[in-house]
């Protein structure tokens, strides 16, 4: 072999090794979420278990079974969908916006989520309304962000875009503080309060559905869109150049990422940093390229969401809120990416 | 196969900065768009190419109109080279060169063979195959540039466009990417390149349009436009002629 061609090989080594090493954080995050509780199940009590779910026949211990299927699995699930649709979003508007400073909430779309849940909460809708109602805010932002900022014509529209997101979204999270302020101290605001910083307690089988439907939607949405997205990170006006049809793709990208942004919100809670910190790691993982960083993203957004709520389960007598953990491990990496700007976003 | 472009009154959004202008470039000639700065020439560079619509007259490529082709058909005919620039993503060389193919991948394709081939043998052509694996925010800006013509290339197009192509390059590197632009044009590619040196009209094109305050005030081939008078009466200031036997030379006096 010539020196040359060893050069693609190695790099292809190297992606390869960063997709084993996401796959691992995805199968650890399981395993650990699966295993570690209250109830606390042996890995080979998790395979026997779930062998006998997947082949019909008996096997581990009832006990174990109705941990892993009936309590456990349902939040596991929703983690991993919640974590992979946050961190997909974050990668597809992170290469849209040219930025890598910005999150599925640039838009508005968690702040507009949280709206209409809080206003669910204070009508006393039940879940599948507060559901709606969060899925309908979120949309509406993002409509109203992208009104606003394609109504204000400048040289530099994604700057317009993403200030018309901050714009609104601190409207929005004033109008939360309002209905907060308005509720009944006793019964609604502290479910508010808790909801707001994000949280998987209260998922339940019946939640499944309707989370699974718009993130599955929405991430092979974005999964098939991957490679035009290293063409649209160029900006504009290359991005056009080079025949690609960026008006559609934009509106695409902004409707795919916003549709599982609002169903992850509609069922978690506000949970922030995901979105953020997780792109840059499977940057770190498998380059720059979106046609692997997107797939990566999903697998260790679904991994890390795992351990983090593993972590709010069991680090306390009480549930930890999520966004509370996230947070707590996202300001650090946020403050390390500013600090690393200079080096260009490897 | 010409891209014209036919009393063009040219600007961003609703100000127009150039009018009645005239221009035409055919297939295997280079053709230089000199003048001061702020003339409209990068302005009329993203109107031939469809960027930016023109507030009147029409640009057409091979005798349809520019601006009722999708982005997909005009890029499979005109490349845009744009100024050099660092990108937000560290993509490797590589995969700069590969966004050439958008044109020619279906919407939700990934790259398939043909274009790694065509990516492969655009950047052997510029000899820049060594660099494919390195990042293009870490390379050199002269090794930029060569990735930016390789990617043209891989675009497979009719013509290439350059904006400013050999602004802030070192004197080899100037030298290198010239002779690359000629050799895009001696495959018969039609070349047109905005540039504010005229000695560097001079080595490349064929034929030169002149830009002052958003008018064409005069085209022709090199040997006539580029002369003292024009020159001085162009840029407004004084400038000077070293002539010897191996060619001409412009130094502003």
């Amino acid at each position: 072999m010539t020196k040359k061609a060893e050069i693609p090989g190695a790099r292809a080594e190297r992606t390869r090794a960063g997709f084993a090493i996401a796959c691992l954080v995805l199968f650890a995050g399981l395993a650990v979420a699966l295993c570690v509780g209250r109830y606390p199940v042996s890995p080979g009590d998790l395979l026997d278990a779930l062998a006998a779910r997947f082949t019909g026949g008996a096997g581990g211990s009832p006990a174990a079974q109705t941990v892993i299927l009936s309590v456990r699995g349902p939040r596991v699930l929703a983690g991993v969908l919640v974590g992979a649709a946050l961190a997909v979003a974050g990668t597809a508007f992170q290469g849209l916006f040219r930025n890598p400073l910005v999150s599925p909430d640039i838009l508005g779309a968690s702040s507009g989520a949280a709206l209409g849940a809080v206003l669910g909460i204070y009508f006393s809708f039940n879940l599948f309304g507060i559901e709606i109602l969060a899925f309908a805010g979120g949309l509406a932002a993002v409509v109203a962000v992208y009104l606003v900022g394609s109504a204000i014509r400048t040289r530099d529209p994604v700057l317009v875009l993403v200030l018309a997101g901050v714009v609104v979204g601190s409207l929005l999270g004033a109008g939360v503080g309002l209905v907060k302020y308005l509720a009944d101290p006793y019964n609604q605001l502290p479910a508010m309060t808790f909801w707001l910083l994000g949280s998987l307690a209260a998922v339940t089988p019946d939640d499944l559905a309707p989370l699974f439907g718009p993130v599955a939607i929405g991430t092979v949405g974005l999964f098939a869109l991957r490679h035009r997205m290293n063409a649209m990170s160029l900006g504009e006006e290359e991005a056009i150049a080079l025949g690609v049809p960026t008006r559609m793709l934009r509106i695409a990208i902004i409707a795919a990422a916003t549709l599982v942004t609002s169903a992850s919100v509609a069922v978690a809670g506000v949970i922030g940093w995901i979105g953020l910190v997780v792109p840059h790691l499977s940057r770190a993982l498998v380059g720059p390229d979106f046609a692997r960083t997107v797939p990566a993203a999903g697998l260790v957004g679904g991994g890390l969401m795992l351990f983090i709520d593993t972590l709010a389960r069991t680090a306390a007598p009480i549930e930890i809120p999520l966004g509370i953990l996230t947070a707590a491990v996202g300001t650090p990496i946020f403050i390390w990416l500013l600090a690393d700007i200079e080096r260009g976003w490897s | 196969m010409t891209l014209e472009g036919r009393r063009l009154a040219i600007g961003h959004g609703r100000r127009v900065i150039g009018r009645d202008i005239d221009i035409v470039l055919h297939p295997g000639e280079a053709v230089a768009l000199l003048g001061p700065n702020g003339g409209g020439k990068t302005t009329l560079l993203k109107t031939l190419i469809g960027l930016i619509p023109p507030h009147a007259g029409e640009v057409e490529i091979g005798g349809r109109k520019l601006m009722q082709l999708s982005a997909r058909e005009r890029a499979r005919l005109v490349a845009y080279v744009p100024q050099i620039h660092i990108g937000t993503f560290a993509f490797s060389v590589e995969t700069v060169v590969l966004m050439g193919r958008t044109a020619h991948m279906p919407l939700f394709a990934k790259p398939s063979p043909r274009d790694r081939e065509a990516t492969r043998a655009a950047l052997e052509r510029l000899g820049i195959e060594a660099l494919a694996a390195r990042r293009y925010t870490e390379i050199s800006g002269g090794e930029r540039q060569l990735v930016l013509l390789a990617r043209a290339l891989a675009q497979q197009p009719r013509f290439v466009v350059l904006d400013e192509p050999t602004a802030n390059l070192d004197f080899g590197n100037q030298g290198r990417v010239t002779g690359e632009i000629r050799a895009l044009a001696q495959a018969g590619l039609g070349v047109l390149f905005t540039t504010h040196d005229p000695n560097q009209a001079l080595r490349i094109a064929a034929r030169v349009y002149l830009m002052r305050h958003g008018h064409c005030v005069a085209h022709g081939p090199v040997q006539d436009m580029l002369t003292r008078e024009r020159l001085e009466a162009v840029y407004d200031a004084p400038i000077r002629v070293l002539s010897a036997a191996s060619g001409t030379a412009f130094l502003p006096a």
